[in-house]
């Protein structure tokens, strides 16, 4: 948003509200790497960090719907205007079910602890590493297209997308492969399932945050639209 | 600038504008033109001041002629025919085209009568038709119960609301096809303004409606389509919910969000 407003007081509305998502955003982020740290390192102190954080995730999203429903009420928004404030209600549900699944990631550790399974050391937790980090990367990018109103750098989130799902399938064959040949492993290694689930859900939610960006900037609504359609639209 | 767009095929034209042009002596106050108002319903015409909507819309019942150094070019037509051509009796385009203004203008008279002059000046109706008339504008412009004991009262005793839904009343009950609005709410309070925004909605039924307004969330409210017009010029046309959710020009976007300077 480059171009001011007449009332000055509204243009830092807007940006004092997109400022706030980009916060909540790279505290989700946060969140999530740290939660993957957990798993790595097996940090009980690390995973109870993370549930401590989505108190605050949780509470941002609070505050932020309620100043854009004071932004809507006083200030009847339209156009562009109106679609970021639209776009931001919805981006800021996704932000908060990430503090979720890097919650339930927190849990799993924690549980995957008590539990004192020998064998832990032997799961993937290297290759749910790997799946974590290109949804982190998702995640930062989306918000990095979101701050700069970018929607080609959003369409590559979208595509980005199909990678995540490819690794969490490719993760599924070998917990199952680990299961088949040592059942002892089944318990862990159907907590890593979940693990690999919830950063597969992360990845959807940045895609979801790029599909948002896209309807700012273009004005179309590109969910439930094929990857051709979308790119026809932003190019 | 050409912004012309084709209506949905399944919008009648009740209006339709060709290459207009109007001046004021010198001053080209509108720019060709070309717009075509659908019948049965609401078209807006919002834009910052000077930029040709009210000026726009007394061409449609050529309310301009009362004053001399004022000229338009070009073609209206009202179901086909050419409202500008000067052999078409205007008092007969006005009878059709009926135009309710920015300040309330009640006549010195009774309630009764603000209603039936205009209708004595085309039928002659029988005490109990005109009664029945005058009741039916009254209720039409959801001022009836409001008013329905003291019809012999003047009207300049209403309030200001109410003496704008008497002009409305006024301007049907002589039954026109299209009714010309020009900010009808800019002098009323917003109970007011809800209850005549109201009213444009149950009137589009029977009439064609054009609405000038400064109030871009009354065209949000209350219009099918809206027509955003700058400097004279016709900027962007289409229906409301496009040009209030995607412009698809920057010059309406700016406008229309308060980036306008």
């Amino acid at each position: 948003m480059s171009d001011k407003h007449l009332s000055t007081q509204f243009d830092a509305e807007l940006a004092a509200i997109s400022t706030r998502v980009l916060e909540m955003g790279g505290l989700a982020e946060s969140q999530v790497t740290q939660a993957i740290y957990a798993l790595v390192n097996f940090s009980g102190e690390t995973a109870s960090q993370v549930l401590q954080g989505e108190e605050r995730v949780n509470q941002m999203e609070l505050e932020i719907d309620r100043d854009l429903s004071t932004i809507i009420a006083r200030r009847q928004p339209t156009a562009r205007d109106l679609r970021l404030l639209i776009a931001i209600s919805k981006t800021i549900g996704n932000l908060e079910r990430v503090g979720d699944e890097a919650a339930r990631i927190g849990r799993t550790v924690q549980r995957l602890i008590n539990s004192g399974i020998s064998s832990r050391m032997r799961l993937p937790v290297g290759d749910v590493s790997f799946e974590a980090s290109l949804a982190i990367a998702s995640l930062r990018k989306a918000l990095d297209a979101f701050a700069r109103l970018d929607a080609v750098k959003a369409l590559e989130v979208i595509k980005d997308d199909n990678q995540i799902d490819r690794e969490f399938d490719g993760l599924m064959r070998q917990l199952i492969t680990y299961m088949m040949e040592d059942p002892r492993t089944i318990s862990a290694s159907i907590d890593l399932v979940f693990v690999a689930k919830a950063i597969e859900r992360i990845g959807d939610h940045a895609k979801n945050l790029a599909e948002q960006i896209i309807y700012i900037v273009k004005g179309t609504d590109v969910r439930h639209n094929s990857l051709e359609n979308v790119e026809s639209i932003v190019r | 600038m050409d912004a012309r767009v084709d209506l949905p095929a399944t919008e009648k034209v009740k209006i339709s504008v060709r290459d207009l042009n109007f001046y004021y002596g010198n001053f080209h106050a509108l720019k060709h033109i070309n717009l075509d108002i659908p019948e049965h319903k609401v078209t807006a015409f919002i834009g910052p001041s000077g930029c040709g909507k009210s000026t726009l819309l007394r061409t449609f019942n050529r309310m301009f002629e009362l004053y001399p150094e004022q000229r338009a070019e070009g073609q209206i037509t009202l179901d086909g025919a050419n409202v500008l051509e000067k052999r078409l009796d205007v008092s007969l385009i006005r009878a059709k085209i009926g135009m309710v203004f920015q300040k309330p203008t009640p006549f010195p008279m009774s309630i009764y009568d603000n209603i039936a002059f205009g209708v004595r000046l085309f039928e002659t109706l029988p005490r109990v038709e005109m009664d029945e008339r005058v009741e039916w504008a009254l209720k039409k412009a959801a001022l009836w119960t409001e008013v329905k004991d003291k019809l012999d009262q003047s009207g300049a005793g209403l309030s200001g609301g109410q003496q704008q839904r008497l002009c409305i009343a006024r301007g049907i009950a002589i039954k026109p096809e299209v009714l010309l609005l020009d900010e009808p709410c800019s002098a009323l309070d917003p109970i007011s303004t809800g209850k005549i925004e109201e009213l444009i909605g149950e009137l589009k039924a029977d009439y064609t409606v054009a609405i000038v307004t400064h109030n871009m969330q009354q065209a949000a409210r209350c219009s099918d389509y809206t027509a955003y017009m700058y400097l004279g010029d016709l900027i962007e046309f289409g229906p409301t919910s496009d040009l209030f959710m995607k412009p698809k020009k920057k010059d309406t976007e700016d406008y229309i969000t308060g980036r306008f300077g």
